[in-house]
């Protein structure tokens, strides 16, 4: 057996905490993919050098406080309203890279109106959309996206269509608009798929920079405390009950990049 | 001598964010200040001071473009009436939380609901008053003329940027819609990004910089002392404002025996009934608040000994009394006459009612839209 002290040498370092991820304790729960996420932006603005050109706009939700982690100046926005306030920050600074990161309460129920004008309007901004259907922050009511059957909050006896309408898909309906440039649904609930979700953030980023239009990442995610689940069970439960109804996988894709 | 063109009201406030170097204006259309957006877009900044115009979805977007434009140190600025100033209000509440610059333009319409397009005093409550969550107050300017439009654009940049708070042009469907002659502000220059960094470099986003901790505009703070403490740095800064930015005008106050209080609109016409009251011989004075907030207690209240009583003439149900009433202090009897819908104060009805208090007849007042509810 070598001697741990012996491994621990700059050159056997082969990955490392980005310098951008500060130092600050995040309050994400175990197993919660907002830090993983956060990880991923962190990483990307880091390898494309861009610190100082980025504007990161954080929802109401349990990412509110993203501004802590990540070391790039913020806007906190109101509920819903992270698409109103990046197209005014990107068309006053249009050289500057603006992102919303949304949770599925955020974007896709009370910010619906202002998250297809966005994209509508092809607003040259990236979206990061973390759908873990359900309303975590406010401790695990029904969200637009959680499944049928999902037994939440305010919906003990399951989701119904009946009462509460489908599970919505919005990545597919945003696709649709022409000022969608880039569109694709990512997890990270595993290694691989993690590398993936940050490649697809860097292309968006990138398209961001040759002013391509709107970029829209969603971002399968498990929400352990919401769902009553350990983080295992959380992650085995998304892969079979998440991703039938929100395959991973790009929707559409014209950036050529 | 400037330059003085006949403008309507409301493009005369577009005019001037134009010139006064204005960054970016959002806006939704709505009657009856829908010209500003209109002019704005026909005059298309864009292509001489870069100045962005952009019509947003709703009101409710429009008020967050504010906020995410305000955060980057940009000079801002927004209109609508009534009805959308009602689904502005959450975000103004943010803005003020996250202590940001931003004008705002309310050109009033007569309310409850959809009410009615034609002009009203009826927001004072809602504007004045706060209107949305919290405790914070706005700055607001109350023009009574088209010049006042095209000044204050400019004015209320310098307030904001100064207190690092929205602040409110309020205003009506008569002064927005009338044309007047106008003597147009100079041209300013757009601040350039460097300035900004400059002057605003810390607190606005700007992109964080390896010289300075990263900017964070939020008006969020979960710790009850600290949140305690913020409260009580934005009501030291609301006091701050009284001391120095109330604003009014008295005309004839010196010897007047009876007090009109009227601002905006109301002011206009009730400074004609005033003249046709001298006329008569009846020693009438107007006090007109300019800002209302803060408002000119003081000087409405050393007035108060001096006169034997008091109308305050509005376009509504009598909201902007309440202020009289405080700086009264019950020391003098009080009167209101509003009108409501969009009908409109006519002078010879004020002189009317300025008579029949001389009289002591104002129970009995006999001119359109007098009714007994006003009395208190
Ligand atoms: C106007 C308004 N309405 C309601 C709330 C309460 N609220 C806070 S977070 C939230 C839901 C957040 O859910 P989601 O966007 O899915 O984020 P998550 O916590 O799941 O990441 C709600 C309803 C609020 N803060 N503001
Ligand atoms: S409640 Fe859910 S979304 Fe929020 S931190 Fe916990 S696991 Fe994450
Ligand atoms: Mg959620």
């Amino acid at each position: 057996m070598n001697n741990i002290s012996d491994i621990i040498k700059p050159e056997n370092k082969v990955y490392g905490k980005s310098k951008l991820l500060l130092d600050k304790e995040m309050h994400y729960c175990p197993g919660c993919s907002h830090g993983t996420i956060h990880k991923i932006v962190a990483e990307t603005i880091d390898e494309l050098n861009i610190q100082e050109q980025v504007i990161g706009i954080s929802p109401v939700g349990c990412a509110v406080l993203a501004y802590d982690y990540i070391d790039i100046d913020w806007q906190e926005a109101a509920h819903g309203r992270a698409p109103a306030l990046a197209t005014a920050i990107k068309r006053l600074h249009p050289d500057k890279y603006v992102f919303t990161y949304q949770g599925d309460g955020d974007l896709a129920s009370i910010g619906t109106g202002e998250i297809i004008h966005v994209c509508n309007r092809g607003e040259n901004i990236t979206v990061i959309f973390v759908n873990n259907a359900i309303y975590g922050m406010t401790g695990g009511q029904m969200a637009p996206t959680t499944l049928e059957g999902m037994k939440t909050a305010t919906t003990p006896g399951g989701r119904s269509h009946l009462t509460s309408g489908f599970p919505m898909k919005i990545t597919e309906m945003i696709a649709l608009f022409p000022g969608v440039v880039y569109a694709t649904r990512q997890s990270v609930d595993t290694p691989a798929a993690e590398r993936k979700a940050k490649k697809s953030v860097i292309k968006a980023f990138k398209s961001q920079k040759l002013k391509k239009g709107t970029s829209f990442i969603e971002i399968v995610s498990t929400c352990s405390s919401g769902w009553k689940m350990t983080p295992v069970e959380a992650n085995n439960w998304m892969r079979e009950n998440m991703f039938p109804v929100f395959p991973p996988g790009d929707i559409k894709d014209e950036t050529g990049l | 001598m400037a330059e003085k063109i006949l403008l309507k009201g409301n493009e005369a406030i577009a005019i001037a964010a134009i010139r006064c170097g204005c960054d970016g204006y959002f806006g939704y259309p709505i009657t009856p200040q829908s010209e500003i957006l209109e002019t704005l877009a026909e005059m298309n900044p864009e292509k001489d001071t870069g100045m962005i115009v952009l019509q947003a979805e709703s009101e409710v977007a429009a008020i967050n473009m504010l906020y995410g434009g305000a955060g980057c140190g940009k000079k801002v600025m927004t209109s609508s009436s009534s009805p959308g100033m009602s689904l502005m209000t959450e975000g103004i509440s943010y803005i003020a939380g996250a202590e940001l610059p931003c004008v705002i333009v309310d050109i009033m319409r007569g309310g409850p609901g959809l009410g009615t397009i034609q002009p009203a005093q009826s927001d004072y409550f809602q504007i004045v008053k706060g209107g949305g969550h919290g405790d914070y107050r706005t700055i607001i300017l109350a023009p009574a003329s088209v010049q006042e439009m095209n000044d204050f654009v400019e004015l209320s940049f310098d307030l904001a940027f100064r207190y690092k708070t929205p602040v409110v042009i309020l205003s009506d469907g008569v002064i927005g819609q009338m044309m007047e002659k106008v003597e147009l502000s100079p041209v300013k220059p757009r601040w350039t990004d460097e300035e900004i960094v400059r002057l605003h470099g810390d607190w606005a986003t700007t992109g964080k910089t390896p010289d300075r901790k990263r900017n964070i505009v939020t008006s969020l703070d979960l710790d009850p002392h600290r949140q305690e403490q913020f409260n009580l740095k934005l009501q030291r800064k609301y006091r701050e404002i009284e001391r120095n930015e109330t604003r009014y005008e008295s005309l004839l106050c010196e010897d007047a025996e009876y007090l009109i209080v009227a601002y905006g609109l109301s002011a206009r016409v009730s400074q004609k009934a005033m003249e046709m009251a001298r006329e008569e011989g009846i020693k009438v004075g107007l006090m007109r608040p300019v800002t209302l907030f803060p408002y000119p207690y003081d000087a409405i209240a050393e007035l108060v000994p001096h006169v034997k009583s008091i109308l305050t003439v509005e376009m509504s149900a009598g909201q902007m009394i309440e202020d009289v009433a405080l700086a009264a202090e019950n020391r003098v009897p009080l009167y209101f006459h509003g009108r409501m819908g969009g009908m409109l104060p006519a002078p010879e009805d004020i002189l009317k009612l300025i008579k029949s208090i001389a009289g002591g007849t104002f129970d009995s007042a006999d001119v359109p839209g007098f009714n007994k509810l006003w009395l208190r």
